[in-house]
């Protein structure tokens, strides 16, 4: 069970109605079902992982993220799951704010790309960061956009979003100091102010 | 016969809507008795909690899946319906009915009308999917099922499906509508209408009442030429016939010369032995009546528990991809639990009595989840 996995499933209460945003193989969907008897549904463009979720009993939807969202009605998801996306869309500030409408709270999380390794390597070796969090070369990388904790908190505060809570992620334990320098990840429950 | 077959099978009769009851129809109309004709494979268990209703496009039949007495031709869908397949009969009770105004053993207008004594020609009624489905729901009223585990159906079938989660949410667990749409578009209308046109247009057809004289052959296989054009790709038509010609030199007349008019021709000549020329105008109607978009769709209800598996392959052109994406946008509109699958196939709109190995991949899961028992 990845860590990032095991926050989210701390966050989201029984029976929860969860939309996950690129869900994958729904390793993360089928954990939420089976221990928080959660009503889960999963967006996601890939064939091959979709096939994996129905096989897991999950409801999945083959479509983009951008997309994904917009006739779904207000508020019908308890929880709106953005977690390892949010580098890699395209209309970022839409797809946040449309996952806010649709739902109660959204979990947001990214690789932290201020994290001190990732300064070290792009400062003194003058590469671009490749670690636990950012495993990929420039030319194969599906990553399009790069963000901080840093910018995050920043954007929330631009754009009127209530941060509920926040957890920062190193290697193999939790931050608490300095989390722009150390965390690797980083996840935000946010909701409207 | 493969040991994952139903086995032979018996087509079985019910009998409803006597006068005075007779069935109130969508045109206004009234009719009735009403027969229709049906199979079921598989065993209804105590709590009538697994019986599934798969319904038949077009010119399909009740004989869905096994074998008739001294056939050796399977059902229409018997690569879907047995046991271990995707409507697993060791698990499921199948159902599949003729559609009202069909030709296969249903009420249609071949049918003796029981006010003349002779076949009711273009005397029967105007017949809508919701009509269909209202005739089906009498017949899973008979069985005393109060709720089917899943309405299943590609195509017209799918309409059904969806006809279905919308009149009777409260009474189907799932509904898994393959290659269809909400609504015909114009060009799907045209389509029909030229295949209407064609039947019509034989002298043969008589306006209706041909059938002392015999069906209006002509006209109905070349509207089946055309359907059977619309059902293919442009791509598994370049492979299956290519250029090919039937003999090795053009003929320089208008006869047959490439493989694919040979093909057209003996479909076309073969669907006559077996379809009714005015059930062919018929339900043509009424699926280019059939319309659930929007607020038509589950009026009554704001947010559905039904769970729907949505297919759709990507070399349809006669139902396109962006249709079945019209129906996931109404169901989350509705706040559904879908699965949506735009599936790759070369085969066009007979890709979903095809592509076996990737419906029943889904299918069965997605039973095994919505299933409560």
């Amino acid at each position: 069970m990845k860590s990032d996995h095991q926050i989210i499933a701390s966050i989201i209460n029984e029976g929860a109605h969860v939309l996950d945003l690129g869900c994958g193989n729904g390793e993360l969907l089928a954990f939420l079902m089976q221990q928080k008897k959660a009503l889960v549904q999963g967006i996601e463009l890939d064939e091959n992982q979709m096939h994996q979720c129905v096989e897991r009993g999950l409801t999945v939807l083959q479509g983009d993220i951008e997309s994904g969202l917009v006739d779904y009605p207000d508020k019908c998801f308890d929880f709106v799951i953005l977690n390892q996306i949010m580098q890699q869309i395209k209309k970022a500030d839409f797809v946040i704010q449309e996952s806010l409408r649709v739902g109660k709270r959204v979990i947001v999380g990214f690789p932290n790309f201020a994290h001190m390794k990732a300064r070290f390597t792009l400062v003194f070796r003058g590469k671009t960061p490749i670690n636990e969090a950012l495993p990929y070369y420039w030319f194969e990388t599906p990553n399009i956009r790069f963000l901080t904790i840093s910018d995050f908190i920043d954007y929330c505060d631009t754009k009127e979003i209530k941060i509920e809570r926040q957890y920062y992620l190193g290697k193999s334990r939790p931050v608490h100091f300095m989390p722009n320098l150390f965390a690797q990840n980083a996840l935000f429950v946010i909701t409207r102010k | 016969m493969k040991n994952n077959s139903v086995g032979v099978v018996t087509p079985q009769y019910f009998t409803f809507a006597e006068p005075p009851n007779a069935l109130q129809l969508k045109s206004g109309r009234s009719i009735g008795p009403i027969t229709l004709a049906y199979e079921a494979y598989g065993k209804l268990n105590e709590k009538k909690s697994n019986a599934i209703l798969a319904c038949h496009a077009l010119s399909g039949d009740a004989h869905a899946a096994g074998f008739l007495e001294g056939e050796t031709a399977a059902g229409w869908w018997d690569d879907m319906i047995g046991p271990g397949k995707a409507l697993d009969t060791n698990l499921y009770y199948v159902i599949c009915a003729n559609v009202i105004g069909g030709c296969k053993g249903s009420t249609g207008p071949s049918s003796i009308n029981p006010v003349t004594g002779k076949p009711y020609g273009l005397d029967f009624p105007m017949i809508t999917i919701a009509d269909m489905v209202e005739a089906e729901r009498h017949l899973i009223d008979s069985f005393g099922i109060d709720k089917l585990l899943c309405v299943i159906g590609g195509s017209m079938g799918g309409m059904q499906a969806l006809q279905w989660a919308s009149a009777y949410p409260e009474r189907i667990i799932a509904a898994i509508p393959i290659a269809t749409a909400l609504k015909h578009s114009p060009q799907q209308i045209a389509f029909d209408e030229v295949i209407r046109q064609s039947i019509m247009a034989d002298p043969d057809w008589r306006g209706g009442y041909y059938y002392e004289h015999g069906q209006p052959e002509k006209g109905l296989a070349v509207a089946r030429m055309i359907g059977h054009i619309t059902f293919m790709s442009d791509q598994s038509m370049e492979e299956k016939f290519s250029r090919k010609l039937k003999n090795d030199n053009l003929s320089f007349q208008f006869i047959d010369d490439f493989e694919v008019e040979g093909y057209l021709r003996y479909r076309g000549y073969n669907f006559v032995k077996r379809f009714d020329a005015n059930s062919y105008l018929y339900i043509t109607k009424a699926m280019d009546y059939f319309d659930l978009s929007g607020e038509k769709f589950m009026p009554t209800v704001k947010k559905t528990a039904v769970r729907f598996l949505v297919i759709s392959f990507k070399s349809d052109w006669l139902y396109p991809t962006h249709q079945s994406q019209d129906i996931v946008r109404l169901l989350k509109r509705k706040h559904a639990y879908t699965t949506y699958f735009d599936l790759i196939s070369t085969y066009g709109h007979d890709a979903f009595l095809i592509e076996i190995e990737d419906e029943t991949r889904l299918i069965k899961n997605f039973l095994v989840n919505v299933s409560p028992d």
